[in-house]
């Protein structure tokens, strides 16, 4: 489950991670919470991953994986609500895994950090976290091989962007894959 | 044969592009924009010679889809909830003119108060119009029945429009795997649209929807019901046909762990793929629980709802919708009259109402339903009138606290 705030590019935020997963032939859903339409509104979007097909389609309650696009949202919202105690939360932060447990109180899960934002402002010149967290995902979960993840980007973004955003975005993914810390 | 990563939108707008129609009328209303978008983008790229017409209401929309159709084209359209209604008196239009009509309709609550998310209300109201229905489970599904649909509306000895419905957001707007045919095989899958009569074969006149009073009204409309169960009878093997060009076996219900149940859950769209998840959980822990998924709900498949409860001893019907002032919701009417007058007569039949304006129905949920079928089942205590599944105050149906008690 990934947490963020609404934004004119929802639909990019999608299916990425779900659209990359069936592309490596495994089964997946993909699909955002859709709520209050305002900018800035907190919004969930989902992801289930398989080898077999997946059957359920009801929302997800208890999220083994939580991702927080914006940190601020740690202050109004309670994150790993219904995450399992063995959970994982990865937030887009320039804070370490320690100081984010000791600053919001969490008690469960485990909690990756990563800098997306700066590393999107490094590397696509835009504070646009979305894509970055991938990398960090990818390197924590091992759900998805970074090469495939690699190659979906290019294909799909070169179809709307230039070659510098393209390359951009796949530098991003790399080093929030390198970057991204655990406790 | 490719795999490709689609939401039920897509996968209709996909079929649409392979079905590649000759005329595609349409105006724009959540959950169903997104389908649109998508093929209009077909339009605009030349991958389909559809004629596009943009109009500015459903009740457009549909009238030039009737038109056309009655022209001679293959004509195809698509709505949800509010649009639907906007069409509703171009609805039985479509089926007295015999006019066979694709149309994907993504199921959306009617306002109001005013909601854009999945129920069934919509095509519920419609189920008496004449049209053919076919419910969607997921995005591969809405895919493969839009591209059966065109054969079933097109048969010579059925002519009727048909709906292919999908749970609006929880299908329409979630990536799945969805494996996509190849161009040439839907192609010769479908095949030429040719039909007998068309208003534009001007050497062969014909009239479309004259007057038609007391002296033959009826006998048309005896006709369409006759039409109707043609199609009860011809479907099964216009799905065999696609099994072979696809490997993807359809029928008018779909059965899950049903041979030895007991207790039995009968539902249509997306909770039919919940339930299948919850039967597994329930029979590891040895509750003797099955599925009947609807699939083809008009015409609704009576011999086989009668075959597939046969053994059951206790029978939940979801209904993802309220008939208003009546016993019951329209699946559950329609499976209580099928049992009516045979042996099944006393079947104990309880109707569950939820997911309204999108509520989310959850694998604990149907849980708690399953538990307490299984408890009607022991008591014969059954409950008559729906239950509201999932519903503020109304947390407490089962009545887990008076031990079997059944509330009513």
């Amino acid at each position: 489950m990934a947490w963020s705030r609404r934004t004119r590019r929802k639909k990019q935020q999608r299916g990425f991670f779900a659209e990359t997963a069936i592309e490596e032939g495994k089964f997946a859903q993909g699909f955002p919470e859709y709520g209050p339409e305002r900018m800035g509104a907190p919004v969930k979007g989902f992801t289930r991953i398989d080898d077999k097909p997946i059957r359920i389609h009801s929302g997800i309650e208890n999220p083994q994986v939580v991702i927080v696009l914006d940190p601020t949202l740690l202050e109004a919202i309670d994150v790993t609500e219904g995450m399992p105690d063995d959970g994982i939360l990865i937030i887009n932060t320039e804070l370490s895994p320690k100081e984010i447990r000791e600053k919001f109180g969490i008690k469960k899960g485990k909690i990756y950090t990563v800098n997306a934002t700066k590393i999107a402002l490094d590397t696509i010149g835009k504070p646009i976290p979305n894509t970055v967290m991938l990398g960090a995902l990818i390197k924590v979960t091992g759900v998805l091989d970074l090469d495939t993840l690699l190659k979906n980007i290019v294909k799909k973004f070169s179809r709307r962007f230039n070659e510098k955003v393209v390359e951009g975005n796949v530098q991003a993914i790399k080093k929030a894959f390198e970057e991204v810390k655990g406790e | 044969m490719k795999v490709k990563a689609l939401t039920g939108n897509e996968a209709v707008a996909e079929a649409m592009r392979q079905i590649n129609p000759d005329v595609v009328a349409a105006y724009p209303i959540t959950p169903q924009t997104e389908l649109m978008h998508k093929f209009t983008e077909f339009v605009a790229d030349g991958l389909v010679d559809t004629e596009m017409i943009l109009v500015e209401s459903e009740h457009s929309a549909l009238s030039a889809t009737v038109g056309a159709s009655a022209a001679g084209a293959r004509a195809m359209t698509a709505t949800s909830s509010q649009g639907l209604a906007l069409m509703w008196e171009i609805l039985y239009i479509a089926a007295g003119l015999r006019l066979p009509i694709v149309m994907a309709v993504i199921n959306r609550a009617l306002s109001a108060p005013i909601n854009i998310h999945g129920d069934h209300s919509d095509t519920m109201g419609a189920r008496d119009s004449g049209w053919i229905q076919i419910f969607s489970e997921n995005s591969q599904e809405a895919y493969d029945n839009t591209i059966i649909a065109v054969r079933i509306a097109e048969h010579p000895e059925i002519l009727l429009p048909v709906m292919v419905t999908m749970d609006g957001f929880i299908i329409s707007h979630t990536m799945e795997r969805v494996e996509v045919l190849d161009d040439e095989v839907v192609k010769s899958f479908i095949g030429e649209y040719n039909p007998k009569y068309k208003l534009l074969d001007v050497k062969n006149p014909v009239t479309f929807g004259p007057l038609d009073l007391q002296d033959y009204y009826f006998e048309h409309k005896r006709a369409q019901a006759e039409a109707m169960e043609n199609a009860y009878k011809l479907i099964r093997e216009i799905d065999e046909e696609y099994y072979k060009i696809s490997g993807r076996k359809y029928a008018y219900v779909e059965p899950y762990e049903i041979d030895d149940a007991e207790t039995v859950l009968i539902s249509l769209g997306s909770t039919a793929g919940t339930i299948k998840d919850v039967v597994d959980e329930l029979r590891l822990r040895g509750m003797k629980v099955g599925a009947l998924k609807i699939r083809v709900y008009r015409p609704f498949p009576r011999d086989e709802v009668k075959e597939y409860l046969s053994n059951a001893s206790v029978v939940g019907v979801m209904d993802r919708s309220i008939a208003f002032g009546s016993v019951c919701g329209p699946v559950c009417l329609d499976v209580k009259a099928v049992l009516q007058g045979t042996k099944m007569a006393n079947l104990p039949v309880v109707n569950y109402i939820y997911g309204l304006g999108g509520r989310d129905i959850s694998p604990k949920d149907i849980e708690k339903i399953f538990f307490e079928l299984e408890k009607v089942k022991i008591t014969g205590e059954v409950p008559n009138l729906p239950r509201y599944v999932g519903v503020r105050g109304e947390e407490d149906y089962v009545g887990e606290k008076k031990g079997f008690k059944i509330k009513n």
